[in-house]
């Protein structure tokens, strides 16, 4: 057969399969638009594709249009137009895996497949791509292989995985050592480490007895459960920080009849993994938090929005579930008190890290592009499919249950004035001991790194890409919302790293990552890192920081949601607190020209047309340049 | 009758209705707030930002903020407009907006929008010189995307007047652009008559009409004797939103 035969055969057997995979999947769940991510998702996987024909086949199905199809798979980063292979091999492009040397393990991965980055392999097995955070920060550099984690990749483990991966085309047999607690068990079965190296007395106490905070809601009336929320002082650990019983409080009293709790374990912020911990060691706990929310604000259902890079943990946290359905902590009539019904559903994201923002993330539960909605209507009032709607971080639904248990004041005698509790900090970096920390709010930055074995630390990014860049000069500074709020990450850079390289980066994620609604956020950010390039290869002028303050102010104060709102932070606070990394690279412009202008290079292109010299700028007019 | 509202904007006093934006109370008072993907028969979405005003010192969207009672709204204040400037340019330098060439030059609200708010040169920015496709696969319509400011006036007339579906989103971040509903425009069900692809519905020439180009002479376009606003400052005049 010639060629285009093969492919014409071929295509018919795509057509067709195409057609039966979409059927079957759409039928499967119910036809039902709402779940469309997750249809999106299983189709995805079957025909490693989702081109125009099977967006027409989805639209017929779903009574949908190819466009809003076309527009969930060009959202999100989980799924593509073009043939991807069977195995996708994610290499984490966070910061942290850049210092810990990803490219040299892109390297032996290019070596290996034969292939560049972004390109699938011609037998349509492997395709190979960067994705950013993928929460393991703690043990970088990091790459998910579909959904199986491999983590501290060395050119040497990296070229072993690889050959195995050639060899029998099963990411799961890759898992050889497995990781501590959870991770080692059957459902998990993970080479993930929990690296929890400083636990508190809130989440990580050695004696947390199941079911307690749940017996003692349901002991009280809802607005009673409400009250010790309040009272405990607990504000969301997202990083936020909006006060938890407030906005419990709000979605009690919406008028409406079904209200939802939905909890936010899109754990996305560059650095961040402390929910990656909870949600393998204290999965219970999260859900029994929930539960008391439902409880509390009068819910029927609720949702975990789990993210696409944690989907290692699904069948553990539905097994969890199952168990918690079993024991009569989920379903009719809980715990036996009468009348309180409460299921919970999975939603599997798809890659985008704005759906961490609670009204994206509310969006893509309803089967759309990530987008933030516009407020008001605040999510308490009108939420979820327009129902009053409570979005928690895992950490907050985790802290609830256990002030339940342990009493409002027991918690709120606990951390600084404005900021109760502990905290779970995820630290990494150059550092000794990079994990898990938990430690009562208002901890000083300097001990902190002391505490994680900072190496020669310079540079600390505290709340990740949006959060604040500090010198040493601030790190008498504490941790906690009146000073330094963060949703977990704590990265800690040595004086070797370059100040322009950890901005360039953030900048970079946020293009890639805003979801493009506003003007400020989808354009600005790509002119601030225009600049913050100029500034790096020592062209900026002193006029050059005037324009990057001014266009982060812009892009600060007029987009729509938090991403564009601090997406211009790595830039306006390493101005601050490292003014002689940008003094040091800005320089007077020379010849009367402006420093960003290069004659060489402006004339090399020239140069070569004409294959001949300058007759000005060059020494030797008229001589070819060849 | 709806409840009244009292509120300010700019220190005058103004009455709206409860339920009112700040735009639709403004738009009332003959107080106009520049904006671009907002616009009369369409619900708002508050993506261009260009209408951005400060509500009791917070910046807020005009087209999508509900009125409250006592609020304090700074619209014409140099912050604001600096903030709009900046704005406006970011939209002339993310696409190809080349008005001496332009079919929509003259009725360009884009256009329009920087000769009120002073931008006489725009190159503050790079320009991003995106090259898109041109789809002129239908007989009627050309698309340019490559001056689409993604105000989403044409998806959003479509669905909510014409009961289609035509154009859509995809993309995201700085990729995100204009979708049709097919391969191409011509594999749509967009009609000529649709209020999607009406004059007026696009702001820029990312839409246009085949078979018309150039029609109006210069000196009796949209926007060449009086500036864009006017219909709303001056309702005297017509108000042709």
């Amino acid at each position: 057969m010639k060629t285009a035969d093969i492919c014409f055969h071929l295509k018919c057997d795509m057509e067709k399969s195409a057609k039966s995979v979409v059927a079957s999947v759409c039928k499967k769940f119910d036809h039902d638009g709402i779940r469309i991510i997750d249809i999106l998702r299983e189709v995805q996987k079957r025909l490693g594709c989702i081109n125009g024909d099977t967006m027409e086949l989805l639209a017929d199905e779903l009574s949908s249009h190819r466009v809003e199809i076309e527009g969930l798979v060009s959202f999100y980063s989980f799924f593509s137009e073009e043939p991807k292979g069977n195995i996708t091999i994610r290499l984490c492009d966070d910061i942290i895996d850049r210092f810990a040397g990803v490219k040299e393990i892109a390297g032996v991965f290019t070596d290996e497949l034969g292939i560049s980055m972004n390109e699938t392999t011609a037998d349509g097995i492997f395709s190979l791509e960067y994705t950013p955070c993928i929460g393991m920060s703690d043990q970088a550099p990091a790459a998910l292989i579909n959904d199986v984690v491999a983590t501290n990749l060395t050119p040497r483990s990296a070229r072993t995985l690889a050959r195995n991966l050639k060899k029998n085309h099963d990411p799961s047999k890759l898992v050889k050592k497995r990781g501590d607690g959870n991770n080692a068990g059957r459902l998990i079965n993970a080479m993930v480490r929990n690296n929890i190296r400083r636990k508190g007395e809130v989440l990580f106490a050695d004696r947390i007895s199941s079911g307690a905070g749940l017996r003692a809601a349901l002991k009280r009336k809802p607005d009673e459960v409400i009250q010790d929320v309040r009272d405990s002082g607990l504000r969301g650990r997202g990083g936020a920080g909006f006060s938890t019983g407030l906005k419990w409080d709000l979605a009690a009293r919406a008028d409406a009849k079904e209200r939802y709790v939905i909890c936010n374990a899109d754990e996305g912020e560059p650095g961040t993994f402390k929910d990656r911990v909870l949600l393998t060691e204290r999965a219970d706990l999260m859900f029994e938090g929930m539960t008391i929310a439902a409880y509390a604000i009068g819910s029927k259902k609720g949702i975990l929005y789990l993210r696409a890079e944690y989907e290692y943990l699904l069948p553990y946290l539905e097994s969890v579930l199952g168990k918690r359905r079993k024991a009569g902590r989920l379903g009719k009539n809980i715990s036996g008190k009468k009348g309180f019904t409460f299921e919970i559903r999975i939603q599997l994201g798809a890659g985008a890290y704005i759906c961490g923002e609670e009204s994206s993330l509310i969006s893509s539960c309803e089967g759309l592009r990530g987008e933030p909605k516009n407020r008001p209507p605040f999510p308490v009032e009108k939420g979820y499919l327009g129902h009053p709607t409570i979005v928690n971080n895992v950490e907050t639904f985790c802290c609830a249950a256990r002030i339940l248990d342990k009493g409002a004041h027991w918690f709120s005698a606990i951390g600084t004035d404005e900021s109760r509790g502990t905290k779970l900090l995820s630290i990494a970096g150059d550092c000794s001991k990079p994990g898990i920390y938990e430690m009562p709010f208002g901890m000083k930055v300097s001990d902190v790194l002391d505490m994680a074995g900072a190496e020669d630390p310079a540079i600390v990014q505290v709340g990740g890409a949006s959060g604040e860049m500090i010198g040493r000069t601030a790190f008498n500074r504490r941790i906690c919302f009146e000073d330094l709020p963060t949703g977990g990450s704590f990265m800690t850079f040595s004086s070797n790293r370059n100040v322009l390289s950890i901005v360039d980066y953030f900048l970079e994620f946020f293009i890639h990552e805003s979801c493009g609604y506003c003007t400020p956020c989808r354009v600005g950010n790509v002119f601030l890192r225009e600049r913050i390039q100029k500034v790096m290869n020592g062209f900026a002028e002193e006029a050059d920081l005037e324009y990057l303050k001014d266009l982060s102010t812009t892009i600060m104060m007029t987009s729509r949601c938090g991403l564009g709102n601090t997406s211009p932070k790595p830039v306006v606070s390493s101005i601050a607190h490292f003014p002689i990394v940008y003094a040091s690279l800005t320089r007077e412009s020379t010849q009367g020209f402006q420093a960003s202008f290069d004659i060489q290079s402006a004339l090399a292109e020239s140069r070569r047309i004409a294959r001949r010299q300058s007759m000005i700028y060059d020494p030797v007019y008229g001589e070819s340049s060849e | 009758m709806s409840k009244t509202v009292k509120f300010k904007i700019d220190g005058v006093k103004i009455k709206g209705r409860a339920g009112q934006t700040i735009m639709d109370a403004a738009d009332d008072a003959g107080i106009y707030i520049p904006r671009l993907c907002d616009v009369e028969g369409l619900s708002p979405q508050g993506s261009c930002r260009v209408c951005t005003v400060k509500v009791n010192g917070r910046p807020a969207a005009a087209c999508t903020q509900p009125l409250t009672e006592g609020m304090d709204v700074e619209n014409d204040i140099l912050e604001i407009l600096n903030y709009r400037r900046d704005i406006i340019r970011m939209l002339l330098h993310e696409g190809n907006h080349l008005c001496p060439i332009c079919e929509a030059s003259g009725r360009c609200e884009l256009q329009a929008m920087g000769y009120r708010l002073g931008i006489l040169q725009p190159a503050k920015y790079p320009y991003l010189q995106p090259v898109r496709p041109i789809d002129a696969s239908h007989p009627d319509i050309l698309l340019d995307k490559n001056r689409c400011i993604r105000c989403g006036r044409c998806i959003r007339a479509s669905k909510q007047i014409d009961g289609k579906n035509v154009f859509g989103y995809i993309g995201r971040g700085i990729h995100k652009g204009l979708g049709v509903n097919g391969r191409d425009l011509a594999g749509t069900n967009v009609h000529v008559s649709d209020k999607a692809v009406a004059p007026g519905t696009c702001p820029v020439g990312c839409i246009i009409r085949k078979g018309l180009g150039f029609h109006e002479p210069i000196g009796r376009r949209k926007f060449d004797k009086v500036p864009i606003g006017s219909d709303i400052e001056n309702p005297e005049s017509g108000r042709g939103k």
